[in-house]
């Protein structure tokens, strides 16, 4: 599997286009044309964090400081972050704009990611959370317009769910 | 020395920065000393008051970034310390109350509290070039004036006793607290 330039791109541009110039991530395999767009990128501040929790905090400063920020993480970082998640943005009523790359979902190969595909909409249910599927390069920047803006005038975190169709090339 | 005499001790430093706590007692004797909406107290989400501090010194270099927190918080989110140094927001201070205590939580022993653990050099070691430590009241209002005036990002560990406030309470709600410390920023800034 090869991650896609031109859909990440697309991804990225979308970014831009919400009118994010901060974002949080930890790095990923599907993310990683992404991130190397924002590190390229002057205008783009990119927060790396050492574990997806810790983004929930800078994305909260980030706010605070009346900055539009984005994350970036993997669904298990997702699942990993949840209790800042909870006890953090939706305790204060702050808004989250967090692009995931599902993992362990339709097409995956990878065994140890196919627990954490299988969970990830259930939980995002759970945590009344909006999410939306992104499928489509075409579609993927209204897509984290209409999230961002959704975030912001809710209060309140929503996701983008980047899926294999969207992120890897087509053989 | 007591956590108390060292907030009571950075209280007037405090009216002018950006302030976030962790929970429990180190944000009830903040508020104790009179709330102001450049406080932000983080009542839950253990850990993530560094985060949230580093998310506003990286995007408001013109404020200074005051982050109270606390042994048990720390040991929850250490990752916290790499990432600080990575960044390296030179308008941090993050300053730690080591109590070697979960005295909020009911008063059981940390991983601090043999004294084997020394979260100082844990923070040396991840990166960060301005770390101090101390359990004398003294040394620590020197160390606070330095971290105040000069470039960090900085970390200060106060080794305190395990004693907190009689009573706790707030007259804030939380989602408040928090739209009130938005407020704040976005005043400072002049766009609000």
């Amino acid at each position: 599997m090869t991650v896609s330039y031109d859909k990440s791109k697309a991804v990225y541009e979308g970014i831009r286009s919400a009118g994010v110039r901060s974002i949080s991530a930890l790095p990923e395999t599907w993310l990683g044309l992404l991130l190397q767009r924002a590190e390229d990128d002057p205008e783009m501040t990119l927060i790396q964090v050492a574990k997806e929790e810790e983004a929930i905090g800078i994305a909260a400063g980030a706010w605070f400081a009346g900055e539009p920020h984005v994350l970036l993480m993997q669904n298990h970082g997702f699942l990993a972050a949840i209790n800042g998640i909870v006890s953090l943005a939706q305790l204060y009523h702050i808004p989250l704009c967090m692009l995931i790359a599902l993992r362990g979902h339709w097409g995956e190969p990878y065994p140890w990611h196919t627990r954490g595909g299988n969970v990830t909409e259930g939980v995002l249910r759970a945590l009344q959370i909006p999410f939306e599927y992104a499928r489509e390069p075409d579609r993927v920047a209204q897509q984290i317009r209409e999230g961002h803006t959704l975030s912001r005038s809710s209060l309140w975190p929503t996701a983008l769910l980047l899926t294999r169709d969207l992120m890897e090339e087509v053989d | 020395m007591e956590r108390r005499q060292c907030i009571e001790l950075m209280y007037p430093e405090l009216e002018d920065k950006v302030v976030v706590t962790i929970m429990g007692a180190s944000a009830q004797e903040l508020y104790d000393l009179g709330h102001r909406d450049n406080f932000f107290y983080l009542q839950h989400a253990m850990g993530l008051a560094s985060s949230v501090g580093m998310g506003l010194a990286l995007h408001r270099p013109d404020e200074k970034v005051v982050v109270l927190d606390g042994d048990g918080s720390v040991l929850m989110n250490l990752g916290t310390f790499a990432t600080m140094a990575r960044y390296a927001p030179k308008n941090l201070v993050q300053v730690i109350f080591d109590n070697g205590s979960l005295l909020s939580t009911g008063g059981f022993a940390s991983h601090t509290t043999s004294g084997d653990t020394d979260l100082a050099g844990i923070a040396r070691a991840a990166g960060i070039r301005r770390v101090a430590d101390t359990d004398q009241l003294m040394p620590f209002g020197e160390a606070i004036l330095e971290a105040f005036e000069e470039d960090g990002p900085h970390v200060v560990v106060a080794r305190v006793k395990a004693v907190g406030p009689d009573n706790y309470g707030m007259d804030l709600h939380l989602p408040e607290n928090a739209f009130r410390f938005a407020r704040y920023l976005s005043g400072r800034r002049g766009d609000s």
